[in-house]
């Protein structure tokens, strides 16, 4: 693996950019593996990465039904935050956050994350009390989040309308400094590289067709396109289609996969300096590095596989744009798609064991995945590596629905995860 | 743009008209007290997320107001049929003849 620094491109840039190597060879599988990772988004990528870094289990394969990347890394709006109300929630997104922290020298390679901060505006007495309680929250927790007056929030995002006779008025917000974005399929190729110099094997378009077990229950590996390939452990991180993956190993979820859109504008020179959300108008925004306003909200109404989504949905977002950003309103929208999320009733994640023996899973992110990234990562590996928890996910089990127990986000977050 | 069709005002109408009502066919334990905590869970959270026909329920919300069923094939999002609360559930193989 070439050690990305200033020399290394000074001297491929002498030899006219012909001698880079590939970052990550395109493996073919082998009969068996010690782990085998289904779904080489950020997340599976990821635990490989850590599995051979941090437990030494270097006999790994992450195998993916298209290219790598290529589901919701590739395709979510880049916001990274962790000002959850919950004690569960704040600490497992925070562990996320503390690993972006340093990820780019990490991975040796440039993620681009940038803390821009996220700006949540609060229009109306629900919307201060809620974020104010979030601010107290988060601050026992130790996570970075402040309450700013509507003059602080415009001198911290310029473009923001805060006349009284605004459609929607900015009454005030709540602001972590330390989120921001990063450079997504950065992400799953940094994490991808530094698995496969660690001797993981990163096999792509072989749909994992069934998961096997033997006649003691227990995982015996996957049947894919390329064949049946042995494991002695499986860990499952295959977002949206998660619930059909785990089917095969006879694990019913509680789980639902909705389309979620974004869109992005036609570049345009930098105007807009971090992300704004508005849960109450619906909507957020940021500017990529490239030039394009990056547009999302919620979920379509109905569930689907279709990487699709309706046009009602994006006609509600671009009307809340709107609404907040009047300066927008005659901005050309360049492209929109959609990723298939797996929602939870509580709208938390479920990270750990499951009642299969050496089968592991990392799903119901909804929404919310991409900015826990590292955090879901570096637990699943921890998990999957020791058969026991990290502390950080550790509350995220799959009995919570039996138990009770459960984390809901979903009142308390509102809208935009 | 999803077009529904409303069995009850027997017309195709788009789906800004419907709100979505989640997975169909979902029966209520009779005697609440005798289920065990698996069971909960099952009626409550376990949902069958299927890639393909899927039975459903949606309200015609900003018209008649009311439930309905559909079988909706959640790759293509295309219905297969909607139906009245109280009709029988349909058999998803005669659906898929009569499809074709």
């Amino acid at each position: 693996m070439t050690h990305f620094s200033a020399l290394s491109l000074i001297k491929n840039a002498l030899s006219g950019q012909k001698n880079w190597e590939p970052q990550w060879p395109d493996s073919e599988p082998k009969a068996e593996y010690d782990v085998i990772i289904v779904g080489a988004g950020g997340h599976g990528l990821g635990a490989a990465y850590y599995l051979a870094k941090e437990h030494g289990i270097t006999n790994v394969a992450v195998i993916d039904k298209g290219w790598l990347g290529g589901g919701n890394t590739g395709r979510n709006t880049t916001i990274i935050r962790s000002n959850y109300l919950y004690d569960e929630s704040a600490k497992l997104y925070d562990h996320a956050l503390d690993l972006w922290d340093g990820l780019s020298q990490e991975l040796n390679y440039n993620v681009m994350y940038s803390q821009r901060g996220v700006l949540m505006l609060a229009h109306n007495v629900h919307d201060v009390q809620s974020f104010q309680r979030h601010v107290h929250a988060n601050r026992l927790n130790g996570v970075d989040n402040v309450w700013l007056s509507k003059e602080e929030a415009k001198e911290f995002c310029p473009p923001l309308d805060i006349s009284p006779n605004a459609r929607y008025p900015v009454v005030g917000a709540a602001l972590q400094r330390r989120a921001g974005t990063a450079r997504h399929d950065a992400v799953a190729w940094g994490y991808a590289r530094g698995a496969a110099a660690r001797g993981v094997d990163i096999i792509q378009n072989c749909p994992v067709t069934a998961i096997r077990r033997g006649p003691d229950g227990r995982v015996t590996g996957v049947e894919t396109a390329k064949g049946f390939i042995g494991a002695k452990k499986v860990a499952v991180s295959a977002a949206g289609h998660t619930s059909v993956v785990m089917d095969t190993a006879g694990v019913r979820m509680p789980l639902e996969s909705y389309p979620l859109q974004a869109l992005v504008s036609e570049p345009i020179k930098p105007i807009f300096p971090c992300v704004v959300m508005s849960n109450s108008v619906h909507a957020y925004i940021s500017q990529s590095d490239k030039g394009e306003l990056v547009i999302g909200s919620g979920t379509d109404q109905y569930t689907s596989y279709s990487q699709r989504g309706g046009l009602p949905l994006i006609e509600h977002t671009v009307a809340a744009i709107c609404e907040i950003f009047p300066i927008f309103n005659r901005m050309r929208m360049l492209r929109k798609w959609g990723g298939i999320v797996d929602v939870t009733p509580d709208r938390s994640a479920i990270l750990g064991k499951t009642p299969v023996p050496g089968l592991y899973v990392n799903c119901g992110w909804g929404t919310g995945g991409f900015k826990a990234t590292p955090g879901a990562a570096h637990t699943l590996a921890w998990t999957v590596a020791k058969d026991d928890p990290h502390p950080a996910n550790a509350p995220f089990t799959l009995e919570r629905f039996s138990t009770g127990r459960l984390i809901d986000e979903a009142a308390a977050a509102a809208v935009a995860h | 743009m999803l077009l529904i069709h409303c069995p009850y005002c027997n017309q195709t109408l788009p789906e800004a008209e419907f709100t979505y009502a989640g997975e169909a066919h979902i029966a209520r334990p009779s005697d609440p007290s005798s289920v065990s905590d698996e069971e909960w869970r099952d009626f409550l959270f376990i949902r069958t997320n299927v890639k393909g026909p899927h039975y459903e329920r949606w309200r015609h919300f900003h018209g008649c107001g009311r439930y309905f069923n559909a079988v909706r094939d959640t790759v293509s999002d295309r219905f297969l049929i909607t139906y009245k609360t109280d009709d029988p559930r349909p058999e998803l193989s005669k659906l898929l003849e009569k499809s074709k």
